[in-house]
């Protein structure tokens, strides 16, 4: 039976003969326990201090620049107007345009009611108006999100996840410009590449952790009266206490912009795959046999039963 | 084809579920008797750490370019108790702040007594829970120094205000703090606000005026103040109005 790499790369073909290449499907460890267990209780934490923080925002919907609330030049406001025909429209002003947002910003439904309220109950936590509730919801959240980051980071230090996967290498540098292009036409890497983090996503968990993160911390902080007694230099530094609680806004809308993207990436890159490594660890990846089968990346290899052809292991 | 199509479906509709679950279920959490305490013991461990954090550490105080044309009034901002407004047609001159409980020294003092202790001005940031804030100049005399006066007894734990203003369900406005925040330097009972007589919306004749904790703290239309070892027994029994509302008695975050 004559064999070509055309009919090898079947994935059911089964020659009789040993092939010279073959496509392997091979299962790597690529993510340790502590690494997934961080990553969900960090998703967790994200959702609730999101819905709790729009809670809060929505207790005064409109933010500043600088130390105190210039009420009449809010950088953005959702607010509400009445029509002429008395009906509620949500309006959100940023800088000196506005746009009619009713339904979702400004004005939007409660129990079918159309109500003023600057984000709307469904992204709020609790739904109804509830200050002292959603204060209650994200200071506690915040302190789970805070030790879960500086766990995550001192694990990542102490295992070298950090300088060996999240870095960007001057190589990676050099290649950004590829994977620009790559990413926009939704090519990714096969293979053992894929094992590891591309240029993008270095730089995207990077700032998403040091500078999103430990951000949002630090403008939280900046935030509380009584921090405010030995914070001040950070205060100062950001431009006061309103646009402390402005760039902690950022960072929040960062992080959804952040999720999008991750969550996009995630689908288009195999949902069941990438799901799969984030709750039980095993990723899979698909080679040639003529690529050196050795581990990249510090990911261990797992024998696999789904692997179809193992002779040229 | 069809059973990728299926499995995606399946996976949109459990994360718009998940997503739906998770939120709902914080709503229902909100209404349970347990969920907000153990939410709120998180308060516990924020003032723990901001108290070893800051200590004595002073609130910033800013220059007379930063003052706030507007000192926005919030809460009550016109009190219509008979007691108050029989004060008020008189521009206060009959007022009597009564400073008692556990103290050795009962007090009683009128708005005149009350200028001539010495006082202090300090230009500071006042921080709604709503998230806005506004800058104010203050002189008050010093908290500290009146309670010095009156000689707290060792039994005492709290300093509980009381003021003169009715809320919604005819409870009177209060507040309580602790004695770290009441004998901090910055920690006023004011009657000038911006160099003018304290203005009726902003809490006239005297408020307290305590720049490291949020707007709720710091009580208007102050009409005596107590010494206690525990506010339990006190209205609501969380220490202040707001406190009975389910906001945090502690309010320096």
């Amino acid at each position: 039976m004559a064999s070509t790499p055309e009919d090898v790369v079947q994935p059911h073909a089964l020659p009789a003969e040993p092939p010279p290449a073959a496509t392997l499907r091979r299962v790597v460890y690529r993510h340790t326990l502590p690494l997934r267990i961080m990553h969900w209780i960090n998703a967790i934490c994200l959702l609730i201090l999101l819905g709790s923080g729009l809670q809060i925002f929505n207790a005064h919907p409109a933010l500043y620049w600088g130390q105190r609330s210039n009420f009449d030049h809010p950088w953005l406001r959702l607010g509400a107007t009445q029509t002429r025909d008395g009906k509620l429209q949500g309006v959100a002003t940023l800088g000196s345009h506005r746009f009619d947002t009713t339904g979702v910003l400004g004005v939007s439904k409660v129990d079918g009611q159309a109500t003023v309220r600057g984000f709307p109950a469904w992204a709020t936590i609790p739904g109804p108006q509830w200050l002292s509730m959603g204060r209650a919801w994200h200071f506690f959240f915040a302190w789970l999100f805070a030790i879960n980051g500086v766990l995550f980071v001192a694990y990542a230090l102490w295992t070298r996840h950090l300088t060996r996967d999240l870095v960007p290498t001057r190589r990676d540098w050099r290649g950004i410009g590829r994977s620009i292009i790559d990413h926009a036409l939704l090519r990714h890497p096969k293979g053992e590449a894929a094992l590891r983090y591309n240029v993008l996503q270095r730089i995207a968990y990077f700032v998403v952790i040091f500078v999103f993160g430990g951000g949002v911390v630090l403008m939280g902080l900046a935030m509380s009266p009584r921090m405010d007694s030995v914070l001040g230099w950070l205060v100062d530094a950001v431009g006061g206490r309103q646009s402390a609680r402005s760039i902690h806004f950022l960072f929040a809308m960062g992080f959804i912009a952040f999720f999008l993207i991750h969550i996009f990436e995630v689908i288009v890159t195999g949902l069941g795959n990438n799901l799969r490594s984030i709750i039980t660890g095993r990723y899979a990846i698909e080679e040639t046999s003529e690529q050196p089968a050795m581990s990249g990346g510090g990911a261990s290899e797992i024998p696999d039963t789904e692997t179809h052809d193992e002779t040229h292991q | 084809m069809k059973l990728i199509n299926k499995r995606r479906r399946f996976l949109r509709d459990a994360l718009a579920l998940t997503g739906t679950v998770a939120l709902a279920g914080c709503d229902q959490l909100s209404q349970t008797s347990w969920a907000p305490k153990v939410l709120d013991s998180a308060t516990a461990l924020s003032h723990a750490a901001q108290r070893t954090l800051s200590r004595d550490a002073m609130a910033r105080e800013y220059s007379e370019a930063d003052i706030s044309p507007v000192f926005r009034p919030n809460g009550s901002t016109d009190p219509q108790a008979p007691a108050y407004r029989a004060l008020a047609v008189n521009d206060f001159r009959d007022y009597k702040l009564a400073v008692g409980g556990l103290v050795a020294h009962p007090l009683s003092l009128s708005l005149d007594a009350l200028r001539k202790l010495p006082s202090r001005t300090q230009i500071t940031r006042h921080d709604c829970v709503e998230g806005w804030s506004v800058i104010g100049k203050w002189t008050g005399v010093q908290l500290s120094h009146v309670l010095e006066m009156a000689q707290p007894a060792k039994a005492a734990r709290y300093v509980v205000f009381r003021c003169f203003d009715a809320m919604d369900d005819d409870s009177e406005y209060y507040e309580s703090l602790g004695f770290d925040d009441a004998y901090h330097p910055q920690t006023l009972l004011a009657w000038e606000l911006n160099g003018k007589t304290l203005p009726i919306p902003n809490g006239a004749p005297l408020r307290l005026r305590v720049p490291r904790q949020l707007g709720y703290k710091q009580a208007k239309y102050l009409r005596r103040i107590d010494l206690v070892a525990s506010f339990k027994d006190i209205e609501g029994g969380r220490g202040g109005y707001w406190e009975d509302q389910g906001y945090q008695w502690y309010a320096g975050i």
